[in-house]
Formats: structure tokens, C-alpha cells, sequence
């Protein structure tokens, strides 16, 4: 709630004022406003798998029975899958360093005093932004090399490394933006006050704005965590054997239709399984921050 | 009449000597933009444009559609449908879009009856229905976030003038709400069409499976790249300016900044 709006509360509602918004702010993945899930998160889990469950025991029943079963040949490619999906999840937690390194770089140029750099950056974010995902991806995997040749070492320069800084991209500019965002939420006042104290420029930015900026951008990133964790999924499209390529390989191997909607509601289950308690974290912290 | 044909005339030698300087361009530099002089490679570009600006505007009022109705549902009176509501709304936003379009495409899609051997919906269909399913249940986020940011006291005051309820939704509540919720609108309408890129995974003709089919020809990838991205930039930067454009004209006096 605006102090404009807490005024109004205050002299009983004389102003029909407009309520802001409470979308949050990269409005995409995860991220919804408190008060939406008036059921418990554990209860949607729980349905989801319960349709899941149900599902395969049809699809069990319905079986030949000299074939084997849909649950065992989950089962059987159950390791398989969780190579793959733990593939994702390493590709998601290195490209989320890498853009979160990059980006905080970027975001601390959008602030610099210095207009050349404060365009340059300003015109990579909105590049970077704008730019869909898969797009970016092609763009890497064609122009990089397999290989670096420096000197007489070779340096191999594997697909996946590769998917990786494609990913790492998008990402990059979403956190300069989030930085960005978070240094602007601070007040005004405390840049002056900092200066009256005879902070010089670099001290403010590290010892007074940036920290408490920490708390703010925790929420939005883990948010873009949750989609880039979505996005590594893309890598399949570019020959990395993730776990949708390994899904591919597996319906091709078992030639079964009846096992085509078991198993990608399986995968589906596991990415939700993995990105749903982040967004629900995150909605949790978002509301814990808000309050102050 | 007499201009046209010399009007015409005009055209076609700006566009033979936009052709001849790509050409040059090609000769002196090895720059490859073929889409510039060669039509065949031209037509396919424009065709994979307008695939993607199509597949978008079906998705685009689809699921504003289904998002308004989501919403309309999340405030029922029956649990059972909020709760539907909810895990619809969960399920979309926290798997992947492209799990989503291939459980579609793949899973379900052999499962549809076939009408004279051809199957009922082909990789356009289902990426139509794919990605209308993951944007509404962005736009039901959005459009639920807009209704409850519109004030009681108004929705009150307008019941108290006499206004039933349907009026009240649709003269009071909706076009406050509908402007509150333009920035989120805006975002949304930018990440669908860049979500559109994905269709290439089912071969959608569109803008990145038909940029595909002319570097692998003409092996000219670094410059169909830039092309492509270009493209999205452009493509998103007009919408952003568009939307704006339109934020500007409904913005009713006293609300905002």
C-alpha cells in the first residue's frame, strides 16, 4: 500500500483510490500475489500426483498383458530420467552463476555516472531482453567453436558448456534489470544522507544501498532461477542429451503410444516437483518483505 | 490512373537496388543476405514472419479469452473449481513450455481421430492450443491481480446508484481493471511471442524453423542469426511502443502517475 493510500485508509475512504497492482514484477513464472493460493500448496502437489497415479493405473489396466507393464517401465527408466533431469538442474545452476555475475556487472553499469556506459548497458539489457531465449541459444551454439586453441593447448568446448552461456544470457540482463530495479526502490534520501555523511560515491553504493538491495532482489532472482530451470529444457532442441532428448530416446526405444502420456506427464511432474516449491518459497519471502 | 504504373515502376527499382547492393554486399564482403535478392529465400522469410505474427494473434485472443474466464472461475463460489482453477493455473506456470508442447504434440496428438487420413490438428493446431493453455494461465493471474486492485468503494457506489451486477462487472470493474493491468498485458503479449519460438520443436513454419531452412541451404548462419534476432527486436520493440501507445490513450485522469 502507497502512503497515499494509507492516508486515504486513515481519513475513512473519502477517495476511491485505485489499488496498486499486486502482480509481482517480472509478472511471469512462480511469482503470484499473496492471497491467490487460498488452497494449500501441498494440496495441488498432492491432486497432481493423485491424477498421475490414477492415469497409470488406467493405463496399467488397460495393458496387454504380455507386455510389460507402463509403472515398470517407468521404473526402469526412472535412473535414466534422473541422470537427465539432474543434467538440467547442473546446466540451470551454472548458467544462474554466470548471468548472475554478469549481470550484477550490468546492472552496476546502468547506475554509472558516466553516460556512454550507462547507454551501452542500457541498450545490451533490452537486447538481451527481447531476444527469445531460443533464439539466443542458436545464436550460441552456431558462432562458438567446439574448441579454443590456446597455444598448443586445445581446449575442448563441449555443447552443453555451450547451451549453458545461451541460457546464461537472457539471464544476465533479467538481473541487471532486478539490480537496477532494487537500487531505484531505495530512497533518494539515503544517498543524500550517505553524501551529507561525506560517503564518497563507491562507499554509498557498497556499504549503504547494495545491502539492503540484497533483500529485495532475493525474491525476483530465485523467481528467474525458477524459469531458467524451465528454459534448460531448450537445450534438447540444440542436441544437448537432456532430459527431453532422453525422452525422445526412450519412446523411440520402447515404440509404445500407450507410453507417450505417462511419460511426459512424468517429466512434467518432475520439473513441477522442482520449480513449484521454489515459486512457492519465493511468494513466501515476497509476502515476509512486503510487510516491512 | 496515370501514376501507378510509373509509382510501381519506382518500387521495383528501389527493391533491384536494394537486390544489387546485397548482392555487392555479398561479392565484396561475403556477407550473405539472400533474403535481400533472392525471392524464393525472400517469400520464405516473409512466409515464417507471418506464421509467427499469426500463430501470436491466435494465442494472444484465445487466451485472453480463457485467462478472463480462468478468472472469472477462481472467484466461484465452489471450491472444487477454485481449486481446479488453482492447480490449472500451477500446473502451466511451473513446467516447462516445452515439456508442455510436447506432451501435446506427441502425447496427446496421436490420440485425436483422423478426418480423411490427415490428423484433426496438425503442429500449428497444437502449438495454438499448447501455448493458449500456458498464457492463460498467465493472463487469469493477471486479469484476477486487476479486478481486486479495482475498489470496493466503487463497486459499492455503483451498486448503490442502482447498476445490477453484470453492469457493474462490465461498466465499473473491467475497464478500471483492464487499465491497471496493461504493463502486465504488455509483458505478457512480449513473452508470447517469444514463447512462439518454441513451435519450431514441432516444425510450425515460423519465423526461426523457416531462418533454419535457409542457413542450412545457403549456409549463411551468422547472418541469418543477426536477421532473426533483429526480427524479435523489432517485433517486441513495436509492440512495447504500441502498447504504450495505448496505455496513453485509455489512461483515465487522476489514476497513476
Amino acid at each position: 500500500m502507497t502512503a497515499d493510500a494509507k492516508a486515504c485508509a486513515t481519513r475513512g475512504d473519502r477517495l476511491a483510490v485505485l489499488l496498486p497492482v499486486r502482480t509481482s514484477q517480472p509478472a511471469r513464472l512462480g511469482n503470484i500475489a499473496p492471497g491467490v493460493t487460498t488452497t494449500r500448496p501441498w494440496r495441488i502437489g498432492v491432486a497432481l500426483v493423485a491424477t498421475f497415479v490414477g492415469s497409470l493405473a488406467l493405463a496399467q489396466v488397460r495393458g496387454v498383458p504380455t507386455q510389460p507393464g507402463i509403472v515398470e517401465l517407468l521404473v526402469k527408466w526412472t535412473p535414466l530420467l534422473a541422470k537427465g533431469f539432474l543434467f538440467n538442474v547442473l546446466i540451470s545452476i551454472v548458467a544462474m552463476a554466470l548471468g548472475t555475475a554478469a549481470g550484477a556487472l550490468l546492472g552496476l553499469a546502468r547506475l554509472s555516472l558516466f553516460a556512454p556506459v550507462r547507454g551501452g548497458s542500457w541498450l545490451v539489457v533490452q537486447f538481451f531482453r527481447n531476444a527469445p531465449w531460443l533464439v539466443l541459444l542458436f545464436f550460441v551454439m552456431f558462432l562458438l567453436p567446439f574448441e579454443f586453441r590456446i597455444g598448443d593447448t586445445t581446449i575442448p568446448f563441449p555443447d552443453w558448456l555451450k547451451a549453458t552461456l545461451g541460457l546464461a544470457l537472457p539471464i544476465m540482463a533479467n538481473v541487471a534489470e532486478i539490480v537496477r530495479g532494487a537500487t531505484q526502490s531505495i530512497p533518494a534520501a539515503q544517498w543524500d544522507a550517505a553524501r551529507s555523511l561525506a560517503f564518497s560515491r563507491q562507499q554509498t553504493l557498497w556499504m549503504i544501498i547494495l545491502p539492503q538491495c540484497i533483500k529485495r532482489m532475493l525474491p525476483p532472482w530465485m523467481n528467474w532461477y525458477a524459469i531458467l530451470t524451465m528454459a534448460t529444457t531448450l537445450a534438447s532442441i540444440v542436441g544437448v542429451s537432456e532430459v527431453m532428448t532422453l525422452t525422445g530416446r526412450i519412446t523411440n526405444a520402447e515404440g509404445r503410444t500407450d507410453l507417450l502420456i505417462p511419460i511426459y506427464s512424468y517429466v512434467l511432474l518432475w520439473f513441477f516437483a522442482y520449480c513449484y516449491p521454489i515459486a512457492a518459497w519465493t511468494r513466501r519471502l515476497e509476502a515476509r518483505y512486503a510487510e516491512r | 490512373m496515370a501514376p501507378r504504373p510509373r509509382a510501381e515502376a519506382r518500387r521495383s527499382r528501389t527493391v533491384d537496388d536494394v537486390a544489387a547492393w546485397f548482392q555487392w554486399l555479398h561479392r565484396s564482403s561475403g556477407i550473405k543476405l539472400t533474403i535481400f535478392y533472392d525471392s524464393y529465400d525472400r517469400a520464405r522469410y516473409l512466409k515464417g514472419l507471418a506464421t509467427t505474427l499469426e500463430l501470436s494473434a491466435y494465442c494472444l485472443v484465445l487466451s485472453l479469452a480463457l485467462g478472463a474466464l480462468l478468472a472469472g472461475l477462481h472467484g466461484s463460489s465452489v471450491r472444487l473449481v477454485r481449486g481446479f482453477v488453482t492447480a490449472f493455473v500451477q500446473l502451466f506456470r511451473n513446467t516447462p513450455p516445452l515439456v508442455q508442447l510436447y506432451f501435446f504434440y506427441f502425447a496427446l496428438g496421436p490420440l485425436l481421430p483422423r478426418v480423411d487420413g490427415m490428423p484433426l490438428l496438425g503442429s500449428f493446431g497444437w502449438a495454438v492450443v499448447s501455448l493458449t493453455l500456458l498464457e492463460a494461465a498467465f493472463a487469469a493471474e493477471i486479469f484476477r491481480a486487476g479486478v481486486e486492485a479495482v475498489p470496493k468503494a466503487m463497486v459499492e457506489a455503483a451498486e448503490s446508484l442502482g447498476y445490477a451486477r453484470w453492469q457493474v462487472y462490465r461498466q465499473v470493474v473491467l475497464p478500471l481493471a483492464l487499465r491497471v493491468t496493461m504493463p502486465a498485458m504488455t509483458n505478457n503479449l512480449v513473452n508470447l511471442v517469444k514463447t512462439t519460438t518454441l513451435a519450431y520443436a514441432i516444425a510450425v513454419p515460423e519465423l526461426v524453423y523457416m531462418s533454419a531452412q535457409i542457413w542450412s541451404e545457403q549456409v549463411n548462419v551468422p547472418e541469418m542469426m543477426v536477421v532473426l534476432l533483429i526480427s524479435y527486436v523489432v517485433i517486441v520493440g513495436i509492440i512495447n511502443q504500441a502498447m504504450q501507445w495505448i496505455e496513453v490513450r485509455l489512461a483515465v485522469p487522476g489514476f497513476g502517475q
